[in-house]
């Protein structure tokens, strides 16, 4: 099965607002997603500067295609199993 | 040290971003919104409730502009008043870390429990391995008279169930010289004369209650309010703390308005020909070790917490030194700013008169973000100076006796040791080799397990850094005893 792709922002302002800590992932990643998920450095996407409040929305994450706001650890991960989830139902 | 997932480090960021932000919007005269924008009333509180957040947010926001929560006269001083107060200093506040009290949650002292899991075996290892008696069995389960206890830790050890539990106070357990204490109403207190600044308890507290004097808005004052030429001294764990290449970095830094940036892997060069001298030197001597003296605060440890160690301390100064040196030569009206991993560099630079401000990296950090800078759109800027392969592998742990073995020659053997990370285990071992001696003849200590690259001021993953750290290295060329630098 084709791996979920985890595009994390890396943008100087995603990348200090807490981007950087998100990388764990691809250190320890949870048992159950770690083999499913490919995770990428993405250039600033520009989100931070399109919305009102700025980096305050930050950081970015896409998982496969979905979008994460403010993105933490946690977040991401749940997305992930979400995603998991619909493909398995598929 | 940077402890991933962990939302006090992410606070402390957000507070940055916002204090460089209201300098550079309107000199502080709505810095008392920052608690509200950061806690505000519909939101979730991490706290008892979001006034309290608000109250530690103030507090958090002091000492990001340079003040000492402590050091508190009036409560009704505000945001706007400490900014205002901060643009009126001309040298930098002397370094300081403390403990927020509000804020503190003051930890049960550190204690060993009994929990449920006992069986209250027939064996009872913990009763009859306890030195001072304090276990006794009531009711068919163990039970540690908190008044006999030691902290021994023996039948923690000993429990055939692992049903003994150890509560720790995480700052205190942090501390490696046993700096910081409790008080009568249990919060927490740093004795400054015991302090080695290197910041354990402030990346391990749980609450985000220990905060340090930052530096930020003296920087930002000087370059933009002042005609002083303002020149940045990178230290050499800068690679991967910002996406994008080190040169785009100067580009970035420039933009904000330094006037030159340096690398301090240049002044590393520097340390590591001298080390390399001095230790050849030392051992044709016959002395049975030397310790490398470029993490200040292992070097304020041995000065403080090890006076039998201290002799064996390298007497070269550090590359912050060497680079300082070199810039205030080539322009002594400047302003030097190194810009680090470590918060004990703040304490080695009010000792060190050619350099007059510390910033970390999640300083330098706040001001790319609050300036609106991407690093890698800016353009690609070069050093003025080249660093040589041995001073940019300083940061990694192993990185500092490597370099200089590589330029000890066969003159004398050297036997290198990495002491990674300063604990209170570590400082028995070092005691240890003073006392008895030692098998090798060359050690290096650092203070941060892993390096400098996992510092308290690191923005990136050490993992990560590390490899940034030594690919870099990898392109840089080799040094020599002879190599003229600067």
């Amino acid at each position: 099965m084709e791996k979920i792709k985890v595009k994390i922002c890396v943008g100087t302002s995603c990348f200090v607002m807490g981007a950087a800590q998100i990388q764990t992932l691809e250190f320890n990643a949870p048992a159950d997603i770690a083999d499913k998920i490919e995770i990428l450095e993405e250039r600033c996407m520009n989100l931070c500067k399109e919305l009102h409040t700025k980096y305050n929305r930050g950081p970015f994450v896409r998982v496969n295609e979905e979008l994460i706001e403010e993105a933490t650890y946690e977040k991401v991960v749940a997305k992930i199993r979400e995603v998991l989830q619909k493909q398995s139902c598929k | 040290m940077l402890i991933p997932k962990n939302n006090a480090n992410l606070m402390r960021t957000k507070i940055l971003i916002k204090l460089v932000e209201s300098y550079l919007h309107d000199k502080f005269d709505n810095a008392d919104r920052i608690p509200l924008d950061l806690r505000p009333k519909e939101g979730a509180s991490s706290r008892c409730c979001v006034y309290k957040d608000r109250a530690v947010l103030k507090y958090r926001c002091m000492a990001g502009l340079g003040h000492c929560p402590e050091e508190e006269t009036d409560e009704l001083i505000s945001l706007r008043e400490y900014g205002k107060q901060a643009l009126e200093r001309t040298h930098a506040a002397k370094n300081k870390l403390s403990v927020i009290d509000i804020a503190c949650s003051a930890c049960i002292k550190s204690q060993y429990v009994i929990t449920d899991v006992c069986r209250g075996c027939f064996a009872q290892p913990c009763r009859l391995n306890c030195p001072k008696e304090a276990i006794s069995i009531i009711n068919g389960r163990a039970h540690i008279d908190p008044e006999k206890c030691v902290n021994c830790g023996k039948c923690y050890e000993v429990c055939p169930y692992h049903s003994v539990v150890k509560i720790p106070v995480p700052c205190e357990e942090a501390c490696p010289v046993g700096a910081i204490t409790k008080d009568e109403k249990g919060k927490e207190h740093i004795d400054t004369e015991k302090c080695i600044s290197c910041g354990k308890c402030l990346a391990s507290c749980p609450f985000g209650a220990i905060v340090e004097r930052s530096q930020i808005i003296d920087v930002l004052r000087e370059i933009k309010e002042t005609d002083h030429r303002v020149v940045a001294m990178l230290a050499p764990a800068i690679l991967g703390q910002f996406p994008g290449s080190v040169n785009n970095l100067v580009g970035a830094l420039k933009q904000v308005g330094f006037s030159d940036v340096i690398e301090v892997a240049v002044g590393a060069d520097i340390t590591t020909q001298k080390e390399a001298a001095e230790f050849v030197e030392r051992m044709e001597q016959g002395q049975n070790f030397m310790t490398t003296s470029c993490c200040p605060a292992y070097f304020r440890a041995a000065q403080v917490h090890m006076p039998e160690v201290a002799p064996h301390v390298s007497s070269t100064k550090t590359p912050m030194y060497y680079t300082a040196e070199l810039v205030k030569k080539e322009d002594p009206g400047c302003i030097a700013v190194f810009v680090g991993p470590c918060l004990a560099k703040r304490a080695e630079a009010e000792y060190d008169p050619n350099v007059d401000y510390v910033l970390t990296f999640e300083e330098l950090g706040a001001i790319l973000v609050a300036s609106g800078i991407n690093v890698d759109e800016c353009p690609e800027e070069p050093f003025s100076k080249v660093s040589h392969a041995q001073g940019r592998q300083f940061p990694v742990t192993g990185g500092v006796a490597g370099a200089v073995a590589s330029l000890v020659g066969d003159k004398v053997e050297i036997r290198p040791e990495k002491i990674d990370g300063l604990t209170k285990e570590s400082i028995k071992l070092l005691k240890r080799y003073a006392a008895k001696g030692s098998e090798n003849n060359m050690l290096e200590v650092m203070c941060c397990e892993g390096g400098c690259v996992s510092g308290p001021g690191c923005i990136a993953l050490s993992k990560k850094a590390a490899r940034a750290v030594d690919a870099y290295a990898q392109t840089g060329e080799q040094l020599t005893p002879d190599t003229k630098i600067g």
